[in-house]
């Protein structure tokens, strides 16, 4: 059996009474997009916050390509091939475009302590972040600032941006959020041989995009999983459909 | 890129406005005007300083004065020892006084980089309004000690009777200690354009703009921080050695929450975030504190009404005004 | 004779804690309410005892003037607010401190310019001006102790204000959630300005009282205004509660600290390094006492979700 890239182990936690993680364990296998769905309030972010790093579980652990990570920092993470993208795009609003792959470049070779040559004449890494715009298809609007960017093509930034880092593992929050049926079906086209790269968690409330794209669909309610397989027996869950489907 | 080229040359011509004032002082046989003019430099470099933390890096520090009075209390100090001849420590280790500017100035940069790695490294577990106020704690905590230690003056402060030396220039005469002001002016704004620019410069803003971005992309917030904290510091204590060397005395006024906040109103004043944006602001408000000033003792008043409405109605400042709004690509 | 001792600076170091607490709690309101951090806030616990001084001698009476205080200092809080502050509410907190910082500019050289240089004096009222004796011997100033309950009323006040009045559940709200207090249906112009012109006026009560423990002048304003902060940063900024353990905790620090420190080197040292150093100590024991707790609690001792 193949090693999974992210594995979490009984992962808990719980603000006051409430239990907004119970026990979970998930894993993603390589080459694989498994989505995990759930209503609203189930603790999805909940759990991203822990696997990204920005919340420390009560319980249990996360195993980022068979190593313990679950002490290690966000951006210690982020180092070790953990890349994300934001429920609400979450970017370096006055840079341009490509002042934001720029940085997530820099991050990934590990030069932020250098203090002397411009960042913006690196004509190497400028050649590379060009690429990755290009790929996404914001290469035409590499300057301008992001802050008067739309927000589809944020979106598509974000997820630039995650594969600067050249991730083992992509973690995308509600990636098709807003994006409106094209842009949706672009994405969803754009995701699907992406998971050869890098194997994908995707949460995301668009059912049609996560039946086209998920191998495998695991559902969250109230801080735990219902239910874990392949697309097909999720569709046909009698439990899914109440918990979550039917109220849709 | 007009934008860029019409700040180009606003910079050029503060420069050499900065430049030429002096000059034309010594000329026209008014050396205070000389001494006015190595003060705008100062208080422009205690500037250039604080806006790599706050301009650049978003840490909107209320306590930098702490760095500016430590600065000018290694000159006071070494100075004092050297003028009695006496040691300032004699165990384990015997450390006397100095009267050397190049010593002066290392020592200041040492004491004010470690001054600033430990507040920077408790302040900057907090954000936000903590931070403000954490970063003013620490600054009274180092104005009450200077108050409280009277082997070195306390409330009344320390003279310096002879102004210390370099090596092969006379820095007692005071066009040349203007150049020496100016020289390291100049030094620490292309120090900051390079850093700005470089990689560091980059995640720094960034970390200014959005943290979690940053984290994100791999690079840790806080060592960034902590680094342009202690950068950030240390220019501004250099600072705080020529202006005591300047005025010939160190008090704790130099470390007061109003200098704090005079530092931070010449950030603001020029412009946050610009390069230049120190000198305007400092040039400005020594240009209304000496005129102003001069003819009316309410002149704070003016300085009060001025500043509120740049805050309120002139947001970019001295430098927004002249060179337009900031540009990042 | 050394209980008598403690107990006197006990009480010193309450009475100087819910002097703080008076001037913190506006602060700490007007931060948890409205976003704002305001500097001004020294300079109106200036204007309340310039103007409790001024009326109390115009009048011959230290009530009079005390209610004066009060007032004025509300008003001159309703009026920055109505003509400046409210303008920052959207501001990050860097323009906050500027413009606030202007503001104690103004506020200073104006009250130089009305009341001149000179420093005002004003008397302790002569039903307050008694020593109450103390157990063990000595007396301790019924002044000291009046402002003491004063403070202490006014914290049990400003809970009930808090918790059980519409002005307390829109303060609440609007602490919250600030959309939603808009939605409900209050006037949240009103509803700032008003709390503004309260925390004012508590620290207008803070410096009328305090004008008759010191000389009244420019610049009165601004070490109480630092320690405030403190206060403030030590609670937990928004919480009223924290303000009130956080003041009293800084007080008691403080006050005894000045007073045993010495003594407390004077046991390993000799008399004049042990005063030294003990002072040196005391005047930044409640910085100490702030970086202690913010390094174990970055956001205060009583944390507002944010």
């Amino acid at each position: 059996m193949t090693e999974p890239l992210l594995e979490l182990q009984g992962l808990s936690k719980a603000f006051g009474a409430v239990k907004a993680c119970d026990g979970v364990d998930l894993t993603l296998l390589p080459g694989e997009i498994h989505a995990l769905i759930g209503p609203n309030g189930a603790g999805k972010s909940t759990l991203i916050a822990q696997v990204a790093g920005w919340l420390k579980p009560d319980a249990g652990a996360v195993h980022l390509l068979g190593e313990d990570v679950s002490h290690l920092s966000v951006a210690a993470r982020a180092n070790r091939g953990l890349g994300r993208s934001f429920q609400v795009s979450s970017l370096a609003g006055e840079f341009s475009a490509l002042g934001n792959v720029l940085l997530a470049l820099q991050g990934r070779d590990h030069g932020a302590f250098r203090f002397w040559s411009p960042l913006r004449k690196d004509t190497r890494l400028r050649a590379e972040a060009v690429a990755i715009l290009e790929r996404v298809g914001l290469a035409e609007r590499a300057t301008v600032q992001v802050s008067t960017l739309s927000h589809g093509e944020r979106r598509l930034l974000e997820i630039a941006l995650a594969l600067a880092l050249r991730p083992k593992v992509l973690l995308l929050d509600e990636p098709m959020a807003g994006l409106g049926p094209e842009g949706t079906r672009q994405l969803t086209e754009f995701l699907q041989p992406l998971k050869n790269e890098a194997a994908i968690l995707l949460v995301e409330h668009d059912m049609d995009a996560v039946f086209a794209l998920a191998d495998r669909i695991s559902v969250l309610v109230y801080g735990k999983v219902i239910a874990s397989g392949p697309v097909e027996d999720i569709r046909r869950s009698a439990a899914v459909r109440e918990a979550y489907l039917g109220d849709s | 890129m007009i934008e860029r080229s019409r700040e180009t040359l606003v910079n050029a011509v503060l420069a050499g406005l900065l430049l030429a004032a002096p000059l034309v002082a010594t000329l026209l046989d008014e050396p205070f005007y000389v001494s006015l003019a190595s003060r705008v430099a100062i208080l422009a470099l205690a500037g250039v300083g604080l806006n790599l933390a706050l301009g650049y890096g978003g840490m909107v520090s209320f306590g930098h004065a702490a760095f500016f009075g430590l600065g000018g209390y290694v000159a006071g100090i070494a100075a004092f020892h050297a003028f009695e001849g006496s040691a300032f420590l004699s165990w384990p280790v015997t450390i006397g006084g100095s009267d050397q500017l190049l010593v002066v100035w290392l020592v200041a940069a040492l004491v004010t980089a470690l001054a600033a790695l430990a507040i920077g490294a408790i302040s900057l577990r907090t954000s936000g309004v903590y931070f403000i106020m954490i970063t003013l704690a620490f600054a009274q905590m180092i104005y009450y000690l200077a108050i409280s230690i009277p082997a070195y003056g306390g409330e009344d402060g320390l003279a310096i009777y002879l102004r210390n030396q370099l090596p092969l220039a006379d820095s007692s005469d005071p066009l040349v200690f203007f150049f020496l002001c100016y020289g390291l002016l100049l030094l620490a704004l292309f120090l900051s354009a390079r850093i700005v620019a470089a990689p560091f410069g980059m995640a720094l803003q960034c970390a200014r703009m959005n943290e979690v971005r940053l984290a994100t992309s791999g690079i840790a917030p806080y060592p960034i921080k902590l680094t342009a904290f202690v950068i950030s510091a240390v220019i501004t204590g250099i600072a705080g050695a020529l202006f005591a060397d300047l005025n010939g005395f160190v008090g704790p006024s130099m470390l007061s929450w109003h200098r704090s906040g005079e530092i931070m109103i010449f950030v603001i004043l020029g412009g946050v975030g610009r390069l230049f944006g120190p000198l305007a602001g400092a040039a400005l408000f020594i240009l209304l504190e000496s005129f102003i000033g001069g003819f009316t003792d309410r002149w704070q008043l003016l300085l009060g009404a001025v500043l509120l409405g740049v805050v309120l109605f002139a947001r970019g400042g001295v430098m927004g005004l002249l060179a337009g709004r900031a540009r990042h690509d | 004779m050394f209980f008598a001792f403690l107990i006197e600076q006990l009480l010193n170091g309450l009475q100087f804690g819910v002097m703080l607490f008076l001037m913190a709690a506006g602060l700490t309101l007007v931060f948890g309410v409205m976003g704002l951090i305001n500097l001004a806030h020294g300079s109106l616990f200036m204007l309340g005892a310039f103007f409790c001084s001024w009326i109390a001698e115009a009048s011959g009476s230290f009530w009079i003037g005390l209610g004066g205080g009060f007032l004025a200092a509300a008003a001159a809080g309703a009026l920055i607010e109505f003509a400046v502050i409210r303008r920052l509410y959207d501001r990050d907190h860097l323009d906050q401190v500027l413009a606030t910082f202007a503001l104690i500019l103004i506020f200073s050289e104006v009250t130089r310019w009305v009341f001149g240089d000179q420093p005002l004096y004003l008397d302790i009222p002569p039903l307050l001006s008694g020593f109450l004796p103390l157990p063990g011997g000595g007396g301790y100033p019924v002044y000291r102790l009046a402002i003491i309950v004063v403070g202490l009323l006014t914290a049990y006040g400003l809970y009930l204000l808090i918790t059980r009045t519409r002005l307390g559940m829109r303060i609440r709200a609007g602490e919250s959630d600030r959309e939603m207090i808009g939605a409900l249906g209050v006037d949240i112009r009103k509803l700032y300005t008003a709390v503004f012109a309260l925390g004012a006026a508590l620290a207008g009560l803070a410096g009328g009282m305090v004008g008759a423990l010191q000389s009244v002048q420019v610049g009165m304003g601004e070490p109480v205004l630092i320690l405030a902060f403190v206060v403030i940063v030590i609670g937990g900024i928004g919480s009223v509660k924290g303000a009130l353990v956080a003041s009293i905790l800084v007080g008691l620090t403080d006050t005894l600290g000045r007073i045993f420190l010495p003594q407390a080197f004077a046991l390993v040292l000799p008399v004049a390094e042990a005063t030294a150093a003990g002072s040196a100590l005391a005047s930044v024991a409640i910085y100490l006492l702030m970086a202690a707790i913010l390094a174990w609690r970055p956001k205060g001792l009583f944390p507002v979700n944010a």
